[in-house]
């Protein structure tokens, strides 16, 4: 081999170390390989260098993802085959991946976003993106000068092992499902971030730009503690169309809001539709407290999230602001949790759905009230938008209300963009898919406006490319 | 010219319209009146080819050129305008950036955002429209009137070269009338923009003095003249 060859092979190498935030032997690259068994559990734990609870933390939940059976109750989960998953890092496919082998309809989306060149190779899943290197070591110093720990989960399993134990799978924990449990044993990757107290973070912390590790990886996972009266907003992903060639992605984030903190957790999903997508996500608010989930699914051929806010202490309050937009062949089941079970607690829920060219969206919530919680108020409102004859939405609301001085309203609909909506705006010049974007926009526009700004810039603008085409 | 050639239309395979013809020419007022199911809106709503109406027969010229086959959005951007007797409402679209979508579409960005919202603002006190009102959701919990008002102010934004009132009329009070017939005119003249007025009644011809009136009774046009028949059937009513 030539003294050239080598030192390509080497590159490689490096890229696939930076992009999964850990090392291992270069040979090692040749014997990824397929499928789970408890060495694979073992050996991952052993190539992050964890600490020994963290392994036993991983082979129990593996053992606890085997006894548990599919979920049947939700979307079609059946086609998964999990021997045919790598569960660990596989250089040799992500990095000889080019940007030929992305799907064209993907690199249209980001030619009309008008998305560089280099984003476009990254989002793509072709390479790690080096160049917001520069861009994130400024925020890092920035971070570390106010006490904020923001950096991987993996590194901070090894940094910070006193937060880490304290909360780490003790707001879901391994046994809490199938998917929670896999997570548990082989994640990698996702943010650990820790706000002191009193601490208010003025930007959102982006997990775009914590580029050293993988952010968007198959089972990553998250921790977040906002300490008492702090304030922080994460953001999570983008929402240009991540390219995966993986077909399960399962993880699991948990958030910690103290006393008198807030913390609001922005996420826009937009897989590559070959993508399950089965995350758990949960938030513990004690007295005074407040979680926003904001949460916007696009993407995956099917999604199964529903985040939760449990109120532990008087007064926390919680919100699930979420919108689904499911097109053909998508099967998005999403919906949002909030366990009271404190007095004067409150929770709102709202939930916008849009159906079109044969797809289904389906809203699946609980509102549960424990005894003791007196005053406690909670409000659910879900509006499902149909587009078209071929596609679909169903509503499972479930409540469990267990004490009587409570409130909890409860408003649903569903409508289709009909002829009338359409020939209205269409005499005013605008074409068929133009004014079909405009009811859908008018009608997620409650969610909207709580994204940041270019956040919902480019989802109007995605939602635009997906309208067109839809008709004929 | 709008060119109305012996149409017939027919609405879930009921036979509405049985050969009309009608012709209305830039700058002149044209006013169809007639009972309840005579086919006034029936003839508005063909115009700018609501998919509910069929056309079975005949044709439609727009300056000369054969629009039968057009689709709505096709026609208004041959400078056709509809306002119309329900304006439907599109919740979260707000009426300010349907105003300006409307603007870009037509012209262009010739003048900033900002220009264009003091100019909307100007229209909508000229109007006696709260202009609070054009932050919410298009036609979205306004009543009868200032839906109506809305609808001019998309026919100003949009600068047609013909417009169809259908019913424009109904459900306003005087004062609202008297402002929106007087804005219509107004521009029409200055602009020479044909007007196609469909009504019950010919209040609204105090300030939108018709060059012609034509009675349609049962899916054609019985009767025709100038603006005299309006008060002919204003005293008589619609017997022969």
């Amino acid at each position: 081999m030539s003294r050239f060859a080598k030192v390509k092979t080497a590159e490689k190498f490096e890229l696939s170390t930076y992009k999964y935030g850990f090392s291992m032997p270069e040979n090692y690259v040749f014997k990824a390989k397929k499928g789970l068994n408890e060495q694979v559990v073992a050996m991952i734990s052993k190539m992050k260098n964890e600490p020994e609870w963290m392994t036993i933390f991983r082979l129990k939940a593996y053992q606890i993802f085997l006894g548990k059976p599919m979920p049947e109750w939700g979307a079609d989960l059946s086609d998964i085959d999990f021997n045919d998953i790598f569960y660990y890092l596989k250089p040799n496919i992500k990095t000889e991946k080019s940007w030929d082998d992305v799907p064209s309809e993907i690199k249209d989306t980001y030619d009309k976003l008008g998305i560089p060149e280099a984003e476009k190779d990254y989002l793509g899943g072709v390479k790690a993106q080096y160049e917001s290197e520069v861009v994130y070591g400024s925020l890092q110093k920035k971070y570390s000068d106010m006490g904020i720990i923001f950096c991987s989960m993996d590194e901070a399993v090894v940094k910070y092992p006193e937060l880490v134990t304290e909360y780490f799978g003790k707001l879901i924990p391994s046994g809490d499902n199938k998917f929670a449990a896999l997570n548990s044993a082989v994640w990698s990757g996702g943010s650990f971030v820790y706000v002191p107290k009193g601490i208010k973070v003025d930007l959102p912390l982006q997990a775009y730009f914590r580029i050293n590790s993988a952010n968007m990886g198959q089972f990553e996972r998250t921790l977040i503690i906002v300490d008492e009266d702090s304030y922080v907003h994460y953001v999570e992903g983008c929402t240009a169309p991540i390219y995966s060639t993986d077909s399960l992605h399962a993880a699991v984030v948990e958030v910690f809001v103290k006393k008198g903190a807030r913390c609001r957790y922005t996420t826009i999903q937009n897989w590559s539709t070959n993508v399950y997508n089965l995350v758990t996500k949960r938030a513990k608010v004690e007295e005074n407290g407040t979680m926003e989930w904001v949460d916007g699914n696009l993407g995956s051929k099917i999604t199964m999230k529903y985040p939760a806010v449990v109120l532990a202490g008087r007064k926390a309050h919680g919100e699930i602001l979420s919108v689904a937009v499911a097109g053909e062949g998508q099967h998005l089941d999403a919906g949002a949790k909030c366990i009271h079970l404190a007095p004067d607690t409150t929770s709102r829920i709202i939930s916008k759905s849009i159906s079109l060219k044969g797809g289904r969206s389906s809203y699946r919530g609980l509102v549960s009230m424990a005894p003791g919680a007196k005053g406690a108020r909670s409000k659910v409102v879900c509006d499902a938008l149909i587009l078209d004859d071929k596609s679909r939405s169903d509503t499972y609301p479930t409540n469990k209300i267990l004490e009587n001085e409570v409130t909890l309203e409860h408003e649903a609909t569903v409508s289709k963009v009909g002829e009338e909506q359409l020939f209205y705006l269409m005499s005013r010049g605008f074409e068929e898919h133009e004014a079909e974007a405009m009811v859908v926009n008018g009608f997620i526009e409650p969610i909207v406006k709580e994204l940041p700004m270019e956040y919902s810039v480019e989802l109007n603008r995605l939602i635009q490319l997906q309208m067109e085409g839809s008709v004929g | 010219m709008i060119k109305i050639s012996n149409i017939k239309v027919s609405v879930e395979n009921k036979e509405i319209l049985r050969g009309v013809s009608l012709d209305i020419n830039p700058g002149e007022v044209v006013v169809v009146m007639g009972k309840n199911g005579s086919g006034k809106s029936t003839m508005a709503n063909t115009l700018m080819a609501h998919p509910k109406y069929v056309l079975e027969e005949g044709t439609i010229e727009l300056d000369g050129e054969d629009i039968t086959e057009l689709s709505p959005d096709e026609r208004a951007n041959k400078g056709l305008f509809l306002a119309n007797q329900y304006p439907m409402a599109v919740p979260g679209l707000t009426a300010n950036s349907f105003l300006w979508q409307i603007y870009k579409k037509r012209n262009g960005s010739r003048i900033s955002i900002i220009e264009f919202r003091k100019w909307i603002e100007e229209q909508a006190k000229l109007l006696d429209l709260d202009v609070e009102l054009l932050k919410r959701g298009l036609n979205d919990g306004l009543s009868g009137g200032e839906k109506k008002k809305l609808e001019i102010m998309q026919m100003l934004v949009f600068g047609p070269k013909y417009i169809i009132l259908d019913e424009i009329d109904s459900g306003l009070d005087v004062d609202a009338l008297k402002k929106i017939s007087t804005t219509i005119a107004t521009v029409a003249k200055s602009k020479k923009i044909g007007v196609l007025v469909i009504t019950h009644y010919n209040r609204i011809l105090k300030y939108l003095v018709p060059d012609k009136v034509v009675v349609m009774e049962d899916g054609k046009i019985v009767k025709e003249g100038g603006a005299e028949l309006a008060n002919v059937i204003e005293e008589k009513g619609y017997k022969k």
